[in-house]
């Protein structure tokens, strides 16, 4: 089968409204629906957020007298469904992927641009629903696992609503990992061989390979919970001969993977960002891709390390301490060699580095913590506690959420023409990195020293350290005004920043920024080596 | 320069300095080499990780059997993952700083693309340190008890029948000795029940002989709860519909929270008990207050 797309019918330009009102079309543009994905995303990133701060303010103090206790766990668990199912999962893979990936390949759009158009106009309806069912009978209160039992006895409603709605944005996760496999397996240039495709690339291919094989395992374990809960069927309901432990086993297929699915893409944009501002070629490119490629083999057989105080017999147990603990090899060699690729630089000092080497120092920190918690014995004290919230936030804000605001200094140029303005994206990562340090380091002592996670009250012991995280989510809350200030005034009276101003190499960069409707003007370009920082190619004047 | 070379070169005034002097100038030599600053660094940091380790306790206090072993693992994992962590930092902070671009610095970096026996080495270096630390919690799950056959203590008639799916043990069948002291529990939203079967009672609050073996049986009654307590480094889920097991041998006297560890509902944060270890006099005074004798319907 050979899948050729006409740019100029597919993207019918009379039919596409121009301007900024493209973005609330049904556009089939890759690079607008990148932005629409990036824009909705960050929109309930804030959602998130307000949710996230409600939190630290019910936990700054010992009693439970913020809000009422079933609310706490609806906010608890929206909080979370929509950091990962909205923020993270759609950005770090539907913006970037759909912006960077046609220009990586050398391609005008994606493979399907009416997929991938439908896979974003999926989220804003579940995102809403997802946060409407509060005003229903109250939202989901069962956290973001929902596990039965207490997913099939808290208020139907609310956790009906939210199946549906993850469902949907399962779905919209699933079209677009065939999108980006097809796209970068069979619309790459003529000449362009995989070997010379930018990391990023080989970061979504893993990535999508992992959504297509897990997702749909998710789809079917919450049919099956709906099932229970709406028709009173059995599978999971222990009262009606179900195993609730089966349940736990087809959740984690999907979720150990999802987790992949949030860092993977991460590790793509690093590995572009360092090598431009380093002005060095990305060090061990293979190593890089067989590490993907081994992440990715392992992260399918590792679920069970969630589970080690549930219902697994020792042998299990061991099983997926070891193939856990050997994740930690393929992912540390590609730290090793992003340090590597530092090294010997001329590094210039701006806000994307910063918040790329933010990534490089807290996710060590996340991976450290990981490797520990795989050991059965160590995992056994602190499974369910503040130690794993604290772990959990090291990859996921401490990691990818770093990483997308590097993107977002780097790539603001390429999508706006415009630069940012350096003072306060460096205000910007300082008070992030301080925050979100003080906000989760001392996390794990409180896991470790008796506090379990998703309570709203706790033993008065442990106040000062809280009300020390809730400040350090405090200024997290803070950080992100410069952010958005910089955004607006960027966008509006910005320095021209050219179409290149980092003299960058991919080929994102070798067209005028913003660029045209069909990517180059003439020819895609033939990149063999996207990293050829210090040959002659690049040599600046 | 190496001390050979140093004392040919210098070998004239050789007896007219004393040891000292030369010493001092070996150091200063080596040290406009710059594997010596490296050396230094990294034992730097494997003293600070070492110190931090032994000297700074993150941990509650150790009140069973398995929380020493616990506290042993948790110690060799927090040196090295310092090591790690210090050792990545000052990296990544110092490639900041020495290749950063000087004003007016054109240019670009050294065009290396990689480096195969340095990447040989982070992958051996790290597969050997994750497979020794494989091995070495492996030794602390079975000292803990862990590789034990999922086997209760058979004096409760009911445990004869059921199927136990998962647990710590520390007793296996041959090791039965009388003094265990077996526990039903029973977990529901919002509480922990401690049924004593030798005694034919129910009690809120566990208490539980110091130094004893103490074997436990959990179901739950609604939705999944967990067992937990800080002090001996134990977790158990208790799960509806298949019971678990959990074997224990407190070795301090005191009071400690059980914390249910599992999203079980609202009041889940409230969902605590009280274990209370007392000697053995105390224990069977408090035992024999409560006991029945008339059998229970
Ligand atoms: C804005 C900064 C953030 C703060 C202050 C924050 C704070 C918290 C807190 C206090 C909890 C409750 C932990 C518990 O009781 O179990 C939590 C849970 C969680 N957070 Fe965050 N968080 C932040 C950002 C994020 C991000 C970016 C993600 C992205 C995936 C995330 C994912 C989660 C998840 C998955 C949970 C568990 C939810 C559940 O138990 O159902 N958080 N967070
Ligand atoms: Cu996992
Ligand atoms: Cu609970």
């Amino acid at each position: 089968m050979t899948i050729s797309i006409d740019p100029q019918k597919t993207n019918n330009e009379s039919l596409q409204p121009k301007g900024w009102l493209r973005y609330f079309s049904f556009s089939l543009d890759h690079k607008v629906i990148g932005i629409q994905y990036l824009v909705c995303g960050f929109l309930f990133y804030l959602i998130g957020g307000t949710l996230a701060s409600a939190i630290r303010i019910e936990l700054a103090s010992p009693m439970s007298d913020f809000m009422p206790r079933d609310i706490y766990n609806q906010v608890l668990t929206l909080h979370g469904t929509i950091m990962i199912f909205l923020w993270i999962v759609p950005v770090v893979n539907g913006a970037f992927g759909n912006y960077l990936i046609p220009f990586y390949v050398g391609a005008r759009d994606m493979a399907f641009p009416r997929l991938n158009a439908v896979a974003f106009w999926l989220i804003p309806p579940s995102g809403l629903m997802l946060v409407a069912s509060y005003f229903v009978e109250g939202a989901a209160q069962a956290g973001w696992t929902a596990y039965p039992p207490l997913s099939i006895t808290t208020p139907q409603s609310g956790q009906i609503i939210w199946i549906i709605s993850v469902l949907l944005l399962g779905g919209s996760s699933i079209f677009g990992g065939i999108n980006f496999i097809a796209t970068i397996i069979k619309l790459r240039r003529p000449g362009l061989k995989l070997m010379q495709l930018p990391m990023y690339c080989w970061a979504m291919l893993g990535t999508s390979l992992l959504v297509v094989l897990s997702t749909p395992v998710l789809a079917g374990t919450l049919i099956l919970l709906s099932f229970d809960i709406v028709a009173n069927t059995g599978f999971f309901n222990p009262v009606l001969g179900g195993n609730v432990v089966v349940y736990q086993h087809l959740f984690w297929f999907y979720s150990h993977p999802a987790v992949y699915i949030m860092v993977l893409p991460a590790f793509g944009l690093v590995s572009e960002i360092l090598p431009v501002h380093a002005r060095k070629p990305l060090f061990g490119y293979t190593t890089m891709v067989f590490s993907i490629m081994g992440i990715v083999v392992l992260g399918l057989v590792v679920w069970a390390h969630h589970m080690f105080t549930s219902g697994t017999p020792p042998w299990m147990r061991l099983f997926f301490t070891i193939a856990t603990a050997f994740i930690a090899v393929p992912t540390g060699i590609k730290f090793f060699n992003w340090v590597a690729t530092l090294w010997g630089g001329k590094i210039s000092i701006n806000s994307a580095i910063l918040f790329s080497c933010g990534f490089i120092i807290n996710f060590v920190f996340g991976g450290i913590t990981g490797v520990a918690l795989a050991q059965v014995p160590f995992d056994i004290h602190v499974h369910d506690t503040y130690f794993v919230v604290a772990h959990f936030h090291y990859i996921v804000y401490g990691g990818t959420v770093f990483i997308i605001f590097s993107s977002i200094y780097h790539w603001f140029p390429k999508a706006t023409g415009k630069m940012l303005d350096e003072k306060l994206g460096i205000l910007h990562f300082i008070i992030t990195f301080i925050g979100f340090n003080l906000c989760f380091a001392p996390q794990h002592w409180l896991g470790l020293n008796g506090m379990p996670r998703r309570v709203a009250e706790y033993d008065p012991q442990f106040q000062f350290v809280n009300q020390i995280s809730s400040l350090g989510a405090l200024l997290m809350a803070i950080s992100t005004i410069p952010f958005l200030i910089n955004i607006f005034l960027s966008a509006r009276s910005g320095k021209d920043s050219g179409d290149n101003p980092w003299n960058a190499l991919t080929p994102e960069w070798l067209t005028s920024s913003p660029p045209p409707v069909e990517n180059w003007e003439g020819e895609a370009p033939l990149v063999e080596e996207p990293y050829g920082y210090g040959k002659e190619l690049s040599e600046q004047k | 320069m190496n001390l050979n070379d140093f004392l040919l070169t210098n070998g004239a005034g050789f007896e007219k300095l004393n040891i000292l002097k030369i010493y001092i100038q070996i150091f200063r030599h080596q040290l406009l080499n710059k594997n010596i600053y490296l050396i230094l660094i990294i034992s730097l940091v494997f003293a600070i990780s070492f110190w931090i380790g032994f000297n700074v306790n993150l941990l509650p206090a150790e009140a069973s059997i398995n929380a020493p072993i616990y506290d042993e693992l948790f110690k060799i994992l927090f040196i090295i993952g310092l090591i790690i962590f210090i050792g990545m930092t000052i990296a990544v902070i110092y490639s900041l700083f020495k290749f950063r671009r000087r004003n007016d610095q054109i240019g670009d970096g050294i065009a290396l693309e990689g480096n195969l026996s340095l990447e040989i080495i982070w992958t051996i270096i790290p597969s050997i340190i994750v497979l020794l630390i494989g091995l070495y919690s492996y030794n602390i799950y079975d000292r803990m008890g862990g590789m034990k056959e999922l086997n209760h203590n058979h004096e409760m008639m009911s445990s004869n029948t059921e199927k136990i799916w998962a647990g710590i043990s520390q007793t296996s069948d041959n090791e039965i000795s009388k003094n265990n002291l077996s526990i039903e529990v029973t977990a529901m939203q919002f509480a922990f029940l401690f049924n004593y079967p030798k005694g034919n009672f129910i009690s809120g609050e566990l208490h539980v002989p110091v130094d004893q073996k103490v074997s436990m049986q959990m179901e739950s009654k609604d939705v999944i709860h967990a067992f937990w307590v800080p002090e001996f480094r134990i977790k158990q889920d208790i799960i509806p519909g298949q019971p678990t097991i959990l074997n224990f041998t407190p070795t301090k006297v005191g009071k400690y929270p059980i914390i249910c560890a599992e999203l079980c509902g609202p009041y889940h944060g409230g969902m605590r008990a009280s274990i209370i270890v007392e000697e053995e006099s105390d224990y069977n005074d408090w035992f024999n207050k409560n006991k029945k004798t008339e059998v229970n319907l």
